[in-house]
């Protein structure tokens, strides 16, 4: 079960700086850690994470292994029409999550 | 002399004032929750629901409340409706009494006995995901609702039992719950400040632990760390344990899911 939580203001003014923050659902397993039998645990981590505003990309992060579980990202941008921010994780094994939030600009 | 009997004095105005009070127990109107011994970053992490990485369990919770499943193909909201009305408030009552095993059931336990009995379905294990998920989903509905926990008079010999077992040292460092808890809160162990370990936000989210985690698997953290054999999950004594902490807690507000370094 993958679930995001997301944080966008709901009203912003134009030219507005505002924070978004988002929140999810992941075990980041390292790859680097072993089982009892000594046996190396595969890595599962995600491996990009972005954000589009309207279609255009605002922001994009690499993850790496050393970033926590449940991963929360929050990041900055100008607000400049209404519509709505998309965001998607990819990761190993073929993880894939999507999430949106709209804003109304005024 | 008058030194002494000043002493002697207040330690009699003491027990004038608070008769049931025993040596070391915190008085019920210098209690806190855990949340005030931590920094701000956690506690805004901890206010904010979405920054909070425990409500992504409470979310999963949701959904499984709302899924059929079982031989009797039933979900728990096909009995129990909207969990915001029917569960409020239960979470801060548990452990409670069952009259059919004579004995009190924790949260988890409980909706064990409602998945075999009712739903007729496999029991979840205890720290998976799932009852994770369900505990963190029901435990969030009693969110500010005061501590009553242990009101039963049937529960009178269990807590007394869990209150006993509190206080008796353990381990290879012959440590009681109560010797950091009840009389050396507010100081630290190594960098991390001991609290005193008021059980308000259970399942909660550790940072150490990266994953939301019971009441159970705290305690038994504490166990390894004196260096005892901890109590297995679900045991008689760890369900004494919880049910003392709880009645400890008494009038204190819930607030699952809680996050905690």
């Amino acid at each position: 079960m993958a679930s995001a939580l997301i944080n966008v203001p709901r009203k912003a003014k134009r030219g507005d700086v505002i924070e978004i923050k988002a929140l999810t659902s992941h075990i980041m397993e390292t790859g680097f850690r072993r089982t009892a039998a000594g046996d190396l645990v595969p890595r599962d981590i995600i491996t990009s994470f972005n954000c589009r505003y309207n279609g255009a990309e605002v922001f994009r992060a690499d993850f790496f292994p050393a970033i926590a579980a449940n991963p929360f990202i929050s990041f900055f941008t100008v607000a400049k029409e209404s519509g709505k921010f998309e965001f998607e994780w990819i990761g190993d094994n073929g993880f894939s999550s999507t999430a949106s939030a709209s804003i109304i600009v005024e | 002399m008058s030194f002494a009997r000043a002493i002697t004095a207040a330690m009699a105005a003491l027990l004038v004032a608070a008769p049931s009070l025993l040596a070391g127990e915190i008085p019920p109107d210098e209690r806190r929750s855990g949340y005030t011994f931590m920094g701000p970053d956690t506690r805004a992490m901890q206010d904010d629901d979405t920054s909070n990485p425990g409500m992504l369990f409470v979310l999963d919770g949701e959904t499984l409340w709302k899924q059929k499943l079982g031989a009797a193909g039933k979900a728990c909201a096909d009995c129990h409706g909207d969990a915001r009305e029917s569960m409020k408030g239960v979470a801060a009552h548990y452990p409670a009494f069952d009259k059919a095993l004579g004995r009190p059931v924790t949260l988890d336990q409980r909706i064990n006995l409602e998945r075999t009995q009712r739903q007729q379905a496999a029991p979840l294990a205890y720290e998976s995901h799932d009852l994770l998920a369900l505990s963190a989903y029901i435990a969030n509905q009693s969110r500010g609702i005061a501590i009553t926990a242990g009101d039963d008079p049937e529960l009178k010999p269990f807590v007394e039992k869990g209150r006993e077992l509190f206080m008796q040292r353990e381990g290879q460092l012959n440590l009681a719950c109560a010797n950091c808890h009840n009389d050396n809160f507010d100081k630290h162990l190594a960098g991390s400040p001991i609290t005193q370990g008021q059980p308000t936000g259970y399942p909660e989210y550790r940072l150490e632990w990266q994953t939301l985690g019971s009441l159970e698997r705290r305690l038994r953290s504490c166990m390894t760390g004196v260096r005892a054999q901890a109590y297995d999950y679900g045991s008689p004594e760890m369900v004494a344990l919880e049910l003392y902490l709880m009645s400890r807690a008494h009038g204190m507000t819930m607030e699952t899911p809680a996050v905690r370094p």
